[in-house]
């Protein structure tokens, strides 16, 4: 076991820890905090992965402003909800067991899938993780130009909307 | 030194748990926790196949750029809404939001 | 214009009137009469035109070549049937009489059926009218005769009934005779049931029309025997010396009776007349036929219907009389003088005791018809055919007379207003002689014809040259037979003279008739002119043995029925036969007036006392009516109501189609409860509801939970998943 698997092994503990988390936990606010945990850990997997700024990208978008809203979300809706409770539904035993089966499912695809043995390609650090290459890339014409300001403008809807569907008539 | 499966496995379960998040919880914002869980094992699973496949092509993490930008969006809409809905309704539980009810 | 044609369109008019009538005019009298009237004036004419030119050909030139034409009708193979008319002497003076009778009894009718009278107080269509109450100047009331409620019907059929006459007679061959003579049996159920609503007139009606059909049925199968045996039914063939010549030798058809076929031929057309001309035994309709207004007895049983039947054996004189060699009487002459002249004798006994004028009249017609009968049957058809020509004049004027009788009667029932009188009883008249003086006269001279006074009425001549006929050739039974109908047929006329117009009047009824109209008083007059003078034309050419030159015109008829070239047979004169019906004549004109003479109201018949119970038999007609009654009525009905209706239609058919209509029913309800009910209709309805049910069922898988949804889906993908890996393993 080099120090690199042993690393993924815990971040990977710890990430499916604080997702199971998340999906059980009683108390809403509690649960956005195992929410923020997972997140974390999920950057860290991006790490694993040299993707260095994704792992930027993931703590502030992710942690610093989804998982924020959430907790907003949580305070704003907190009134009715007891934080006793059943927090599972009627039927959380189907979903358990087919999730449980999916999982098993992709498992089984995934190691039946030849090209999953495979180890990562030796990249030398500098033609990795360009940022410069990236940021160009984003706004090359003939690149992904486009899907950036669509992006844009998805965010753009989304603000608008959000805003006019949360907008208090009162 | 670390195959691909093991990352391609932990995207699985990952996105398993979101799942049994978004189909199992009452709470219309720990759904929301769910689907978001259920992105990241996407998003982890986009980065690997980037690293493992054509980690010179910068065409992975873009994508992955994508769906962060998807996500925020679509987290941010949905709260909005969860938040219409408790405002009318008083209640953020899914079970009750049932007005397509036959 | 040409005679020919001019004899196609004598029966027209009537025709023409008739059916105006019925469409157009029915509801205007004066229009209807004028009509009628004026089609009896318009073939009144044309037959004396043809008559006149008939006497210009000369008879013996008319008897070779008769006015004829013809067409070709019913197309048959190669051969045609021919139709048309014709004229030969026998026709001629037929056409002569019948022009004459119809058009004064058409006149008489107007007369007769009141027109010009106030609308009856009661007076219902089908009944006779029963008098209308007026008021005068003063304010008194009283009845007066009323007009008849179906004033024009009457002479729509009387038209009818000529126009039937005139086909019958100017036609040249045995089917459109036949026509004609269906036509007249129609017209007689018609008018003898004119009033329709009495029961008696109903049943008068139905049992002439039945009666004289039994006659038709033999006639006709005596028109289809003489047809299949000559070929052909116009005159000119059946009465060619060849066919007469077959139809004497051939054996009638299986051997019938020894006859030969022109003797079975004969029997039955004669039948046919026997039915028409009421000869026994059929004689049984024509008594009850009065029950119709007393011009249709007249026009029936006077001037027109019965004289066709006699009519038609004239005219088949030829094959009655085929294969007698020299006046030998062949077999069917042999019945018809055997009924002719016990029919004579048989009814003139049964008028003896009759009360009702006008049945008197009735069997005394058929006695004469009887005499005419007997008359051909000894082979005299000459005088037969004068006989039938005054007697046509003679008796229309009885008939009408007693008409004008009647009415005065009832104009005094009216007066008076005692109704039990009936004006038609001759115990109820009486005295009529100064109150009707114009029908007294020529009702006298009507009746002395009748009786054969001699010399100046025409019944004399024609019943003396029967008689004298009869006696010529020896046929002795007939001869006293015929002598003895002769006697009783004066002593009974005078007996009804004597009755209703001598005397004092018997009811307060008869004292208050007066005299009729001049639309009937006329036509008696002109009638009576001819009852006088008709005889004359036929005075034997050598009568009490003086030579009178050609003065017998009428026996020129004779050259009707012989081959040309032949002189037709006189007869000698002999004075037996004048003295016995000169005898007879006086004898029983002078015993009636005296019986009768002092007859008082309520007396009873003077014959009662002589005969005794044999005057019940006579006045009952020998019981006839009850034994036809016996042997046919009650059996026809039986059959009728019990076999036919109640055990076959109703029992049989009706019981089949009941059944057929259970079973049906049962069917239906099978397929009804069984099959369409359980089956059909609820499997319609469960589908319906299954439809709806299912829907229900889906329905509550819209649970509006998205969470739910989403479970389904995982769910079922896991399943696939499952599914294809196995699959692709």
């Amino acid at each position: 076991m080099t120090p690199i698997q042993a690393l993924f092994i815990i971040t990977s503990v710890l990430l499916l820890v604080s997702g199971f988390m998340v999906v059980t936990a009683r108390n809403l606010v509690r649960a956005a905090l195992w929410l923020i945990a997972a997140l974390f850990m999920v950057a860290v997997v991006f790490v694993l992965l040299d993707a260095g700024f994704l792992a930027v990208v993931q703590v502030v978008v992710y942690i610093g402003a989804i998982a924020i809203l959430f907790i907003f979300a949580v305070m704003l809706t907190r009134r009715v909800m007891q934080e006793s409770g059943p927090q599972s539904n009627s039927w959380w035993w189907v979903a358990g067991l087919f999730s449980l089966l999916l999982f098993f499912g992709l498992t089984w695809i995934i190691l039946g899938w030849g090209g999953a043995a495979q180890h990562a390609p030796r990249v030398s650090a500098a033609d990795l993780d360009n940022i410069e290459q990236l940021g160009l890339a984003l706004v090359d014409p003939a690149g992904y130009v486009v899907p950036f300001e669509v992006a844009s403008v998805l965010l753009l809807a989304a603000l608008i909307g959000a805003i006019v569907v949360a907008w208090d008539r009162n | 030194m670390i195959p691909l499966s093991w990352y391609l496995i932990l995207a699985a379960g990952l996105f398993c748990l979101g799942l049994y998040g978004v189909l199992a919880r009452k709470n219309a914002v720990a759904i929301l926790m769910g689907i978001e869980l259920m992105l990241n094992a996407v998003n982890i699973n986009l980065v690997a196949f980037w690293r493992y496949q054509e980690p010179l092509d910068v065409a992975g993490q873009v994508f992955a750029i994508m769906v962060f930008a998807v996500s925020a969006a679509e987290v941010a809409v949905g709260l909005a809404l969860v938040i219409s809905l408790y405002r009318r309704r008083r209640s953020v539980v899914a079970e009750n939001m049932d007005l397509l009810r036959w | 214009m040409q005679t020919e044609t001019l004899i196609w369109l004598i029966p027209l008019p009537p025709l023409v009137a008739f059916t105006l009538i019925v469409l157009v005019t029915n509801k205007n009298r004066a229009l209807s009469h004028t009509l009628g009237v004026g089609a009896a004036f318009l073939s009144w004419l044309g037959a004396i035109v043809v008559f006149a030119r008939a006497i210009g050909e000369g008879f013996h030139h008319l008897g070779e070549a008769p006015f004829a034409s013809a067409f070709n009708w019913l197309p048959l193979g190669d051969s045609f049937l021919q139709i048309g008319v014709r004229i030969d002497p026998l026709s001629a003076v037929t056409l002569f009489f019948v022009g004459w009778t119809v058009l004064m009894i058409t006149l008489y009718s107007i007369g007769y059926q009141n027109f010009g009278a106030p609308k009856g107080d009661h007076d219902r269509p089908g009944l006779p009218p029963h008098g209308a109450t007026v008021t005068d100047d003063h304010g008194h009331k009283h009845t007066v005769p009323s007009v008849e409620p179906n004033y024009s019907r009457f002479f729509a059929f009387l038209g009818l009934f000529a126009f039937g006459m005139y086909v019958l007679v100017v036609s040249d061959n045995l089917l459109t005779l036949f026509v004609g003579w269906e036509i007249m049996g129609l017209c007689s159920y018609l008018l003898i049931g004119f009033w329709y609503a009495r029961e008696s007139a109903r049943a008068a009606a139905i049992k002439a029309f039945m009666t004289t059909r039994v006659g038709d049925v033999f006639m006709l199968l005596g028109l289809v025997y003489l047809y299949s045996e000559a070929g052909s039914l116009s005159y000119h063939v059946i009465f060619s010396p060849e066919v007469l010549e077959r139809l004497a030798h051939d054996p009638a058809v299986g051997g019938l009776l020894g006859l030969t076929a022109a003797g079975l031929i004969g029997i039955l057309l004669f039948i046919g007349t026997v039915g028409k001309s009421a000869q026994f035994p059929l004689h049984v309709w024509l008594p009850d036929a009065m029950e119709g207004p007393t011009p249709v007895s007249a026009m029936i049983h006077a001037a027109t219907m019965v004289s066709a039947g006699v009519y038609m054996v004239i005219r088949i004189f030829p094959i009655l009389s085929a294969g007698s060699d020299h006046g030998q009487m062949t077999a069917a002459m042999t019945v018809l003088a055997v009924i002719g002249a016990f029919t004579a004798l048989f009814s003139a006994t049964i008028a003896l005791a009759q009360n009702d004028i006008k049945r008197v009249l009735a069997y005394s017609t058929i006695s004469q018809l009887g005499f005419m009968i007997a008359a051909l049957g000894i082979g005299a058809y000459v005088a037969a055919a004068f006989h039938l020509m005054t007697h046509a004049f003679f008796k229309a004027l009885l008939f009408l007379g007693s008409g004008s009788v009647i009415h005065g009667m009832e104009h005094g029932v009216l007066h008076t207003g005692d109704h039990d009188v009936d004006p038609q009883d001759m115990r109820n008249m009486g005295g009529l002689r100064t109150r009707m003086p114009v029908t007294f006269w020529t009702f006298l001279i009507g009746g002395f014809a009748l009786a054969g006074f001699p010399l100046v009425t025409a019944g004399f001549w024609s019943k003396d040259e029967i008689l004298a006929d009869a006696w010529a050739h020896q046929h002795y039974t007939v001869f006293i037979t015929l002598a003895v109908a002769a006697l009783l047929t004066a002593f009974y006329t005078m007996r009804q003279i004597t009755m209703t117009f001598l005397g004092e009047p018997r009811t307060e009824a008869a004292r208050h008739a007066h005299e009729t109209p001049w639309t009937m008083t006329l036509p008696l007059a002109v009638l009576a002119v001819f009852a006088i003078v008709a005889g004359w034309i036929g005075i034997p050419n050598d009568f009490l043995g003086l030579d009178l030159g050609e003065i017998n015109f009428f026996h020129g008829v004779a050259y009707t029925l012989l081959p040309s070239g032949i002189e037709p047979p006189g007869i000698t004169f002999h004075i037996i036969p004048l003295l016995t019906s000169i005898g007879v004549a006086g004898l029983g004109l002078y015993l009636g007036w005296l019986v009768y003479r002092g007859y008082t109201a309520g007396a009873s018949d003077p014959l009662q006392k002589a005969l005794g119970p044999v005057y019940k038999v006579l006045q009952n007609k020998y019981y006839f009516d009850e034994l036809y009654d016996f042997l046919f009525v009650r059996p026809a009905k039986w059959i009728s109501e019990t076999f036919v209706y109640l055990w076959l239609d109703r029992g049989l058919i009706d019981g089949i189609l009941h059944t057929l209509a259970r079973i049906a029913y049962w069917l239906g309800g099978i397929f009804r409860n069984r099959l369409e009910m359980p089956i059909i209709s609820e499997g319609a309805d469960r589908l319906g509801d299954g439809v709806r049910d299912f829907g229900w069922l889906l329905r509550k898988s819209q649970t509006g939970n998205v969470q739910g949804y989403l479970n389904i889906g995982l769910v079922l993908v896991v399943v696939i998943g499952v599914v294809v890996v196995l699959l692709l393993n």
